[in-house]
C-alpha cells in the first residue's frame, strides 16, 4: 500500500509540474494584457501590473468585434462540412474498399502536405472564376477542401476500429450502404466527430494566410483583425495579448464544452465494440 | 445520438445558407450583422473597389499610422462625400504580409484602387517594370506639383521620364538616437566621425553600457547600419552609383565599409537576434544601451510609447559621416492599370498629395511631409529639424527599405547581412553581394 | 476485400479471434453489395474532384512555375529547366533550411509522441482532477501559432523569460539566439548538425501540439478493453510489462496517425517560426516555408519559391510512402 501511494504522489507531482510549465505562457499573456503599454517590456515580463488596466481589452474588443461574426459564419459551416465529407470518405475507405480505393486515399491524403503559400495565386484565380473570391463562401470552400485530407484520414482510422462484424450483422438484416452509414456508423462516430471538429474548428479559426488573401476588408475573419491590431512598425503588446485572448475565447469554449462530450462519448463504450 | 446528428445537419444547412446569402447580397445582410457587433469605425461598404469606391491598400494599421490614414480619409470624404473609401490594410512583418497579398491580387488581376509602395526601386523596378502602373505626368502638371516636391524625390518615383506615384511622407533612415542621461553620465559628446563613434563606443563599453542597441530579428535593421556606413564611406553620389551598378562591390571602399560594419557589430547587445527594433530601442530608453540606429519612426516610439521627452531624455544625430545626407524612406501611392474608376482614384491622389492632406497625415504618423511647402507649425521639434534637413540635404535611397535596389537584390542582400552578422566574414559578404549584383 | 479488412481487425484485436466464423458468412452478401459499391464511389466523388482541382491542379501550376524563368514581378513562363532547383541546392540558406527541417521534424514528432503518450498514461490512471489536467494540456491547441510564437519568443529570450529562473541554477542557455551547430560537419556550404537554436522552436511547437497527441492516445487507451489488462495481470505481467507488451503495440495505429499529422505540420511550419524567431541569426531557425514566403512575395522570385514548394512536397513523400506501404502490407 505504501509503495502504491508513493507512486501516486509521483504521478501527481509530474502532472502538476507539467501543468505549471504548460500554464506559464498563459500567465505571461494574461499579465501583459492587463498592463499599460509603458510597463510592457521584455525585462518586466514576469512582473504583475502595477494597476489592473482593462483598457487594452476594450480597445481590442472594439477592433475585433466587427470581424467576429465573419469568423463564426466561416468556421461553423466549414468545420461541419469538412467533418461530414471526411466521415463519408472515411466510411468508404475503411469499410467499402474497392479496387483503387487505396490509391484514392493516397491521392486525397497527399493534399494535406501542400504548402499553402505556393498555391495562393492559382487559388485566387480559380475562386474569381467561380465568383467566390472575396467572400466567406469562398473561404469556406477553401477550408473544406484543404481540410478533407486530414478529416478523411482521421475518420478512416477511427472507423477501422469498428469491428466489421457489426456491419455484417446489419447487412444480414438487410441494411444497405446508406442505412449502415446512418444507423450504425454515424451514431458510433460522435467521438470521432468531436475530435475532428475540435481540430478543424481551431485550425480554421486560427488560420491567417487564406483569410488574408481570399477576403478583403469587410468579410475578413477575426484572425486578420487580430493581426491588424499590430502596426507595421510599432506593436502594442498589451492590446495584442488582450486581443489574442479575446479571439481565442471561442476555441477555448469549444475545448471546454466538447472536451466533456469527448469523455462521455468514450464512456458510452461506443469504441470498445 | 440520432437527434444530435439531425441538429448538426440542420445547423450546417442553416449556416451554409446564411453564408451564401450574405455573399450573394454582397454587403447588405452581412454588413448589418458585422456592425451590430460593435462600432466598426470607418468600415466602408464594399469589399471590391467598384464604381464610387476607392480602395486604399496599405500596411498602416498600428497606432499613429492608422490615425494618420484615417485623418486623410476623413479629409477626402469631406471633399468628396459621393465617393466611399475602403480602407484595406494588412498588417504584420513591416509590410511583408501586405506585399504578399498585394502581389497575389496583382497577379490575379484584381488590383486595389491604389496601394502603398516605397518610392525608388520597389516601385520602379517592381510594379512599373511589370507594366502595372499608369504614368501620372499630366496629373502632376494639372495639380501644379512639379515644384512642390524636391526634384530628387520626383526622380525616385519616376522611370524613363514618367512619374508613377505620389509620395505622402518621408522618414529618415540615417539617424542615431541616444540616451542623453547615459551620454551625460559618461561625459560623452555626440560622435560625428567613425573614429569618434568607436571612441565613444569604447568608453561606453568600459563603463558597462552596451554602446549600440541592435534588434536584428528581422535582418533589415542590420542592413540599415551597413547602408549608412556605405553612404558615409562612398558619399551620396558614389553611393547611388553603387546601386546603379556602376561601382563594383569589390571596390576598396565597399570592403572598407564591410570592415567597419564588422567592427561596429562588436559593440552591439549580445541578444540582438532575439529582439526586434522596438525591443532594442527599449534598451536605449532604459539606459541599458546608449545608442540605436533606426529610422525616425523610432522617435514616435520613444515619445508616445515610452513617454520619453525629445532632447531631454533622448537625443538624435545623423549617422557618423552622413551629416548632410538624408536616407529617404518614402511611402507613395500610385494608380495601377486596370482600375475601374481611375478618375475617382486620382481625386484621392490629389488629396493625398495636397498640402492639407500631407499636414493631416504626417503629424499623426510621425513622419514629415514630402512636399516642400508644408506648414511647419504642425510638427514637433524633431519634425521641424528633419524638415529643415530634408530641404538642405542630399537625398539618398535606402537599400534596407527597398528604394535603392530591386526587391530581388534586397532579399539577397538581407540574407548576406544575416549570415555576416554571425560569421563576420568580410570576403563572403563581398562575394555574395557581387554575385547578386546581376539582380540590380 | 472484406476478408482483408477482417485480417486487419485481427491484427488490431488479437483477442477477437473467436469471431472467425464471420469470415465465412461474408461470402454470401458479397454479390448484393455491388450496387452499394457504386454509392460508395459516389460518396467519394465530390471530395475526390475537389482535391483534384485544388490540390493537383494547383500543384501542377506550381510545378510549371518552378521550371520557368518567372523571377521578377513580370510573369515569364519560358522554360528554365532545372535552373531554379540547381540554384536552391547550391544556396546556403536552402541548405540550412533542409538541415533545420530534418532536426525540427525529428525532435518535434519525437517529443510530441513521448509527451502525449506519457501524459495520457498518467491521466488515464483514474487520478483526481483528471479533466482539469486534460484541459490544461489541451488548451494550447486553441491558440494560434502567431500568439504562441510571440509568447515563446519572450519566454525563451536569453536575457529574460525562463532564464531569470534558470539563473538561480547558474544555467543560461542562449535558446534561439544560439548559433552553435552540435556535432557539426561540413556539408555543402553549411555545417550539418543539430542547430541548438531549433530546440527553442521545438519547445514552443511541442507545447502547442502535445494536446493533440494526448487526446489521440487517451482515446486509444480508453478504447482498450479492461479485460485485456486483466487477462495480462492474471498471467502475472507487471504494470510495466502490460504497457510494453500489450498496450503500446495496440496504440501503434494511433502513433502512425500522430506521426503523419505532426509531419505535415512540421514540414510546412511557417506561422510559428515567422512570429517567434524569423530566420534566425545565420539562418539557424529558418525553414523552407519561411524561405518560400519571403523569396516569393518579398523578393519576387516566383520560380524559386515554386521550386521550394515542390521540394517540400518531395520531402513529404519520404513520410507518406512508407506509411502507405505499411498500410498495404497490413491489408494483406
Amino acid at each position: 500500500m505504501a509503495t502504491f501511494n508513493v507512486w501516486k504522489t509521483i504521478k501527481y507531482l509530474i502532472l502538476i509540474v507539467m501543468a505549471v510549465l504548460f500554464l506559464t505562457p498563459v500567465y505571461v499573456i494574461l499579465v501583459t494584457s492587463l498592463k499599460p503599454l509603458d510597463e510592457v517590456s521584455l525585462a518586466n515580463m514576469w512582473a504583475l501590473p502595477s494597476a489592473i488596466d482593462f483598457s487594452s481589452y476594450s480597445h481590442a474588443f472594439s477592433e475585433l468585434a466587427p470581424n467576429f461574426m465573419n469568423s463564426v459564419y466561416l468556421v461553423i459551416p466549414a468545420t461541419l462540412l469538412s467533418a461530414l465529407l471526411g466521415a463519408m470518405n472515411g466510411y468508404v475507405l475503411s469499410k467499402w474498399k474497392f479496387k483503387g480505393s487505396e490509391l484514392i486515399f493516397t491521392v486525397i491524403l497527399f493534399g494535406m502536405f501542400i504548402p499553402y503559400q505556393s498555391i495562393l495565386i492559382p487559388l485566387i484565380q480559380f475562386l474569381r472564376n467561380i465568383e467566390l473570391y472575396n467572400s466567406i463562401a469562398g473561404l469556406v470552400l477553401t477550408h473544406v477542401v484543404y481540410g478533407l485530407p486530414i478529416t478523411t484520414l482521421m475518420f478512416r482510422n477511427f472507423y477501422a476500429n469498428i469491428p466489421d462484424t457489426m456491419l455484417e450483422a446489419a447487412k444480414i438484416d438487410g441494411a444497405n450502404f446508406l442505412g449502415i452509414f446512418r444507423h450504425i456508423i454515424i451514431p458510433l462516430s460522435i467521438t470521432g466527430f468531436v475530435v475532428v471538429a475540435i481540430w478543424q474548428f481551431t485550425n480554421i479559426w486560427n488560420e491567417f494566410l487564406f483569410a488574408v488573401t481570399i477576403t478583403n476588408s469587410d468579410s475578413q475573419p477575426v484572425m486578420v483583425a487580430l493581426q491588424n491590431l499590430s502596426g507595421s512598425q510599432i506593436v502594442q503588446w498589451n492590446v495584442q495579448m488582450a486581443g489574442a485572448l479575446l479571439a481565442a475565447l471561442p476555441t477555448l469554449l469549444v475545448y471546454i464544452l466538447l472536451g466533456k462530450y469527448f469523455v462521455r462519448g468514450l464512456l458510452a463504450g461506443s469504441v470498445k465494440g | 445520438m440520432k437527434k444530435l446528428f439531425g441538429i448538426l445537419l440542420l445547423m450546417v444547412m442553416a449556416l451554409v445558407i446564411a453564408a451564401c446569402s450574405s455573399d450573394s447580397s454582397s454587403d447588405g445582410g452581412e454588413d448589418a450583422d458585422a456592425s451590430d457587433g460593435g462600432d466598426s469605425g470607418e468600415s466602408a461598404e464594399s469589399g471590391g473597389g467598384g464604381e464610387g469606391t476607392v480602395e486604399i491598400f496599405s500596411w498602416w494599421t498600428g497606432a499613429g499610422e492608422e490615425d494618420g490614414l484615417l485623418a486623410l480619409i476623413d479629409l477626402f470624404e469631406q471633399e468628396h462625400p459621393d465617393i466611399t473609401v475602403d480602407n484595406a490594410a494588412v498588417a504584420g512583418g513591416a509590410g511583408t504580409n501586405a506585399k504578399a497579398v498585394l502581389a497575389t491580387r496583382m497577379q490575379g488581376d484584381d488590383p486595389p484602387s491604389t496601394f502603398q509602395v516605397h518610392g525608388g526601386a520597389e516601385l520602379n523596378e517592381g510594379w512599373v517594370a511589370a507594366d502595372k502602373m499608369e504614368p501620372l505626368n499630366d496629373f502632376y502638371e494639372e495639380q501644379g506639383w512639379m515644384d512642390k516636391f524636391p526634384q530628387d524625390l520626383i526622380d525616385m518615383v519616376s522611370k524613363d521620364g514618367n512619374i508613377y506615384s505620389v509620395p505622402v511622407n518621408i522618414h529618415r533612415g540615417n539617424v542615431v538616437f541616444y540616451n542623453k542621461q547615459v551620454f551625460e553620465d559618461n561625459g560623452l559628446e555626440v560622435p560625428t566621425s567613425y573614429d569618434e563613434f568607436i571612441e565613444v563606443a569604447d568608453q561606453l563599453q568600459d563603463a558597462g553600457v552596451t554602446p549600440l542597441a541592435l534588434g536584428d530579428k528581422e535582418a533589415w535593421t542590420a542592413t540599415q547600419i551597413f547602408e549608412n556606413i556605405l553612404l558615409g564611406e562612398l558619399g551620396p553620389d558614389d553611393y547611388k552609383s553603387l546601386w546603379a551598378g556602376d561601382i563594383p562591390f569589390d571596390d576598396d571602399r565597399v570592403v572598407a565599409a564591410a570592415e567597419k560594419f564588422k567592427t561596429i557589430l562588436g559593440y552591439v547587445n549580445e541578444d540582438h537576434a532575439s529582439r526586434n527594433w522596438q525591443d532594442a530601442a527599449q534598451l536605449v530608453g532604459d539606459g541599458e544601451a546608449a545608442m540605436i540606429n533606426m529610422g525616425d519612426w523610432a522617435k514616435g516610439y520613444f515619445s508616445n510609447d515610452l513617454d520619453l521627452e525629445t532632447n531631454k531624455d533622448f537625443g538624435y544625430f545623423a549617422f557618423p559621416e552622413t551629416d548632410g545626407d538624408f536616407m529617404v524612406i518614402t511611402d507613395t501611392f500610385g494608380l495601377p492599370k486596370g482600375v475601374e474608376n481611375p478618375d475617382e482614384v486620382k481625386e484621392f491622389l490629389s488629396v493625398l498629395g495636397s498640402k492639407e492632406g500631407q499636414d493631416a497625415f504626417n503629424p499623426l504618423k510621425g513622419s514629415i511631409p514630402a512636399r516642400v511647402d508644408a506648414d511647419e507649425s504642425k510638427y514637433d521639434e524633431y519634425g521641424k529639424d528633419a524638415m529643415a534637413d530634408f530641404n538642405e540635404s542630399n537625398l539618398t535611397p535606402s537599400l534596407a527599405h527597398g528604394s535603392a535596389a530591386a526587391e530581388g537584390f534586397v532579399t539577397k542582400a538581407n540574407q548576406a547581412v544575416n549570415i555576416f552578422v554571425t560569421q563576420l566574414d568580410v570576403d563572403n559578404l563581398i562575394n555574395t553581394l557581387k554575385n547578386a549584383a546581376s539582380e540590380l | 476485400m472484406a476478408e482483408q479488412a477482417v485480417d486487419r481487425q485481427e491484427q488490431e484485436y488479437p483477442e477477437s479471434r473467436p469471431q472467425q466464423p464471420a469470415a465465412q458468412k461474408e461470402k454470401k452478401p458479397k454479390k448484393k453489395i455491388s450496387g452499394d459499391q457504386w454509392v460508395a464511389v459516389g460518396f467519394l466523388a465530390p471530395s475526390f474532384i475537389l482535391v483534384l482541382i485544388f490540390v493537383y491542379g494547383f500543384i501542377g501550376w506550381t510545378g510549371w512555375v518552378s521550371v520557368s524563368n518567372w523571377n521578377t514581378l513580370v510573369p515569364d513562363f519560358s522554360f528554365a529547366g532545372l535552373k531554379n532547383y540547381i540554384y536552391l541546392f547550391n544556396d546556403y540558406r536552402f541548405q540550412a533550411d533542409l538541415r533545420n527541417t530534418v532536426f525540427f521534424t525529428i525532435l518535434f514528432i519525437g517529443l510530441v509522441i513521448v509527451m502525449g503518450l506519457g501524459l495520457s498514461i498518467l491521466i488515464d490512471q483514474k487520478l483526481r482532477g483528471e479533466s482539469l489536467f486534460r484541459n490544461i494540456f489541451l488548451f494550447p491547441m486553441a491558440l494560434s501559432f502567431v500568439v504562441t510564437g510571440v509568447v515563446w519568443q519572450w519566454l525563451l529570450n536569453p536575457s529574460t523569460g525562463y532564464n531569470q529562473f534558470l539563473a538561480l541554477f547558474g544555467i543560461q542557455p542562449k535558446w534561439y539566439t544560439d548559433t552553435n551547430i552540435l556535432a557539426g560537419f561540413e556539408w555543402g556550404s553549411i555545417e550539418f548538425g543539430l542547430p541548438v537554436a531549433i530546440i527553442a522552436v521545438v519547445i514552443a511547437a511541442v507545447w502547442q501540439m502535445t494536446g493533440f497527441s494526448l487526446a489521440m492516445y487517451l482515446a486509444g487507451l480508453r478504447g482498450i478493453p479492461d479485460e485485456l489488462r486483466e487477462a495480462a495481470r492474471m498471467d502475472g505481467a507487471s504494470e510495466f510489462q502490460i504497457y510494453k507488451k500489450v498496450i503500446l503495440p495496440m496504440l501503434m495505429p494511433i502513433t502512425v496517425s500522430v506521426i503523419i499529422i505532426m509531419a505535415h505540420i512540421s514540414l510546412k511550419i511557417f506561422d510559428l517560426i515567422y512570429a517567434m524567431t524569423g530566420s534566425g541569426a545565420n539562418f539557424v531557425t529558418d525553414v523552407p516555408g519561411v524561405y518560400m514566403f519571403e523569396t516569393t512575395f518579398r523578393g519576387n522570385y516566383y520560380a524559386n519559391g515554386a521550386a521550394i514548394a515542390i521540394i517540400m512536397l518531395l520531402l513529404v513523400a519520404v513520410f507518406i510512402v512508407p506509411y502507405l506501404l505499411a498500410n498495404r502490407r497490413s491489408d494483406g
